[in-house]
């Protein structure tokens, strides 16, 4: 079952990751969605190791939905070991985060988020920013076919 | 002028540039479009060269819509140049292409695409397509700051 998330929700707050997963699926976006609480647990996700040794990196999430300020690993740290591995590195990640801070979304394009988001502080605001990010990363982005990522194959590119 | 640019489209088709800036323009979504019929104009309008000595790169685009199938130089070579430079390699990409090729697909991620999404046949489908796009880039997503565009000093980013 694991294989089939569509969604890693990397996110801290209880309240976030709840209001995150309703406007997802209100709007029929996406209905496996995994929530990881910190760091760590995002990782041993995304890598198959520790509790979720059984997931493999030809099923990787469609999106991952990453807050930055995390306990144990941090969100820029999760990015950077996503993108240093070819068989994570092209996983849509959205940075989605409170953070205002300019040298936040400077350091997150640096180090390869595909796009930045930073929460609404409102409630509306807030399911509405959740909504179109799943409409345009769910429904009209393309990802990587699965069994893609595992192979670095010679193409030449 | 051309360094409010917001959009640059990267288009051959006169149709289909024509079907997209309609349907950013109708929703009110970028006024500031810049089209780029092949792929070396694209280059000399990113690269601030040419034609397009005016412009600096402090001010890029938000976004950059990159058709594959282009004269002169190929959609990815116009990918992989913004992505070798740092003056450039922030700058938010999304492929809009009419191909249907796993081959693009795969090539697209390993060059570092932030997003691909392929062109809808049907004319009413492009058009929500591009308003979709459209949406998350333009009023969603944070665009890289002047930051994310300058040599990291050694922070390990």
């Amino acid at each position: 079952m694991s294989n089939e998330v569509e969604i890693l929700l990397v996110e801290d707050s209880p309240e976030d990751a709840e209001l995150t997963i309703r406007a997802l699926r209100r709007n029929k976006l996406a209905n496996e969605i995994h929530v990881a609480e910190d760091g760590t647990d995002a990782l041993d996700f995304l890598f198959c190791r520790g509790a979720y040794a059984d997931r493999t990196f030809s099923h990787p999430p469609k999106l991952v939905l990453l807050d930055l300020h995390l306990p144990k690993v941090d969100g820029m740290e999760v990015l950077r070991a996503l993108r240093a591995d070819e068989r994570t590195k092209a996983i849509p990640v959205v940075v989605l985060t409170s953070s205002f801070e300019q040298e936040d979304v400077a350091a997150g394009y640096k180090l390869g988020a595909s796009a930045y988001v930073q929460k609404p502080v409102d409630f509306e605001g807030f399911s509405e920013a959740v909504r179109q990010i799943g409409m345009f990363w769910l429904l009209i982005n393309q990802a990587l076919p699965p069994g893609e990522f595992t192979a670095s194959k010679a193409h030449g590119v | 002028m051309s360094h409010e640019v917001e959009i640059l489209l990267v288009e051959d088709s006169p149709e289909d540039a024509e079907l997209t800036i309609r349907a950013l323009r109708r929703n009110k979504l970028a006024n500031e479009i810049h089209l780029a019929e092949d792929g070396v104009e694209a280059l000399d309008f990113l690269f601030c060269r040419g034609a397009h000595a005016d412009r600096t790169f402090s001010f890029p685009p938000k976004l950059v819509l990159l058709d594959l199938k282009l004269p002169k130089v190929s959609g990815m070579e116009v990918l992989r140049a913004i992505r070798a430079d740092e003056r450039t390699k922030a700058i938010p990409v999304v492929v809009l292409t009419s191909s249907k090729e796993e081959r693009d697909l795969i090539d697209g991620y390993k060059l570092g695409v932030n997003a691909y999404a392929q062109k809808p046949v049907d004319f009413e489908q492009f058009s929500e397509t591009v308003r979709q796009i459209g949406m998350f880039w333009m009023l969603i997503n944070q665009a890289p700051p002047s930051g994310a565009f300058v040599a990291s000093a050694a922070r390990g980013a």
